[in-house]
């Protein structure tokens, strides 16, 4: 196997694991989505319009819950200095940290969103939107994510302030991720909302990697 | 192989505040250097600085070897087998998980032997949240190992083991300069390997 699926395959086992990130992401998520139509009441319409969006504030929060460990734990135990010193290229190891999270927070939250937008009265037509804009816009998160999880990496708190960093920065996905779904609940295409999500997902994970490589090795020479 | 590694007139400062400078030492393949000095005087940077985290506020490191001479820290990089101050391990995994990702991912090779070496062959399939302070050590040893690299960098690497642990390392160490490695090493306890020491 190569070093980037070994890591790749690591990172998912230590969040499989108990005390993983994917189980605790995913109850959030859960969490979230039952405890909003409970306080918003049973107007069906109501929750129909706001399924969208509360469903993708969430599945951002979600995913953010764990991104602050997607370095940090590798550093405090020395993990990092090893794998710097693998074959492995910086960039490489922080994309695969990246696809790891995805794959255990983003993807696994899409997977379980059709289900949840049934509490939110979605018609079939949205819900199928819902999950597409999740699919396509959930790596732009770990992406961004992983710019802000290097560069808090060596802070005690970093959990608290990597929100304030990325949250900004991920308002784009959420806009055109909600949008989405409202625009299918209108009964207007969404392809240009799913396009432009596309778009910053791509760019996000084409970028980003350097970006968190340059902030590791800053940060392993602090 | 590395024929050897060469620091001109090095100099390493944290911040304001200048840990040494103008340090030179040449180390040959075969040879052990342990790098002494009381606590904060800049051992682990030293090792930092080799490894490539940390540049050099003044000087160069040279690596010699069949191809030449080269000061790129990424290439050394490359070369190098770590064992830090800390054991780099996770409590979830297994000790025969650990070796396996980490021999796949430095591309050696992980066999039952090198944790019976290690004397830890009964605990492979134990969590490493199981495993005692010298227990993990010994792993990280192992990982030293199977890591396959010429040139050894390592800090205390006495830290945590018992006598028979103490014993280990150094037959390790010897065994690596016997095969033509590279050790430096930061240690308060003799190295035993007649090897020569920088005092910082």
């Amino acid at each position: 196997m190569s070093p980037f699926l070994t890591l790749l395959m690591r990172d998912i086992k230590l969040a499989a694991r108990s005390g993983g990130s994917a189980f605790l992401a995913l109850s959030f998520f859960a969490l979230v989505a039952t405890l909003v139509p409970l306080g918003v009441g049973a107007d069906l319409r109501l929750l129909a319009r706001v399924g969208g969006g509360v469903l993708w504030v969430g599945a951002v929060l979600a995913a953010l819950l764990s991104l602050d460990r997607l370095f940090q734990g590798d550093f405090e135990d020395g993990s990092l200095d090893l794998i710097a010193l693998s074959p492995l290229p910086l960039e490489l190891t922080a994309l695969a940290k990246m696809l790891a999270h995805w794959l255990s927070t983003g993807a696994a939250l899409t997977l379980l969103s059709p289900l949840l937008a049934l509490l939110f009265n979605l018609p079939p037509a949205a819900t199928l939107t819902l999950f597409l804009s999740l699919l396509l816009g959930t790596p732009a998160v770990s992406a961004v994510g992983a710019i802000g999880a290097s560069l808090t990496l060596s802070l005690k708190r970093g959990g608290l302030i990597l929100p304030l960093i990325i949250l900004p920065l991920l308002s784009p996905v959420v806009i055109f991720g909600a949008g989405a779904v409202s625009l299918t609940l209108d009964r207007l295409a969404p392809g240009g909302a799913l396009g432009l999500l596309a778009a910053f997902s791509a760019g996000a994970v084409l970028l980003s990697p350097f970006a968190a490589a340059a902030s590791v090795r800053l940060n392993l020479g602090g | 192989m590395i024929s050897s590694l060469t620091a001109e007139r090095l100099a390493c400062a944290r911040g304001d505040r200048k840990l040494f400078e103008n340090l030179s030492f040449r180390v040959k393949a075969g040879q052990a250097l342990a790098v002494e000095g009381a606590n904060g005087s800049g051992k682990t940077s030293l090792l930092r600085l080799i490894a490539g985290f940390l540049s050099p506020a003044a000087g160069r490191l040279i690596v010699q070897d069949a191809s030449g001479d080269s000061d790129d820290a990424e290439e050394r990089g490359k070369k190098i087998g770590w064992l830090g101050h800390h054991d780099g391990l996770k409590p979830q995994l297994t000790v025969a998980e650990q070796l396996t990702f980490w021999a796949a991912l430095y591309r050696g090779t992980a066999n039952a032997d090198v944790l019976a070496q290690v004397g830890l062959a009964r605990q492979a399939d134990l969590p490493c949240r199981y495993l005692s302070a010298g227990q993990k050590r010994r792993l990280a040893l192992a990982r030293l190992l199977v890591s396959n690299r010429p040139l050894w960098l390592l800090d205390e690497p006495f830290a945590a083991l018992d006598t028979s642990g103490q014993a280990l390392v150094a037959q390790l160490m010897a065994l690596h300069c016997g095969q033509g490695g590279i050790i430096i090493a930061a240690t308060h306890d003799p190295l035993g390997l007649g090897n020569e020491s920088l005092k910082l």
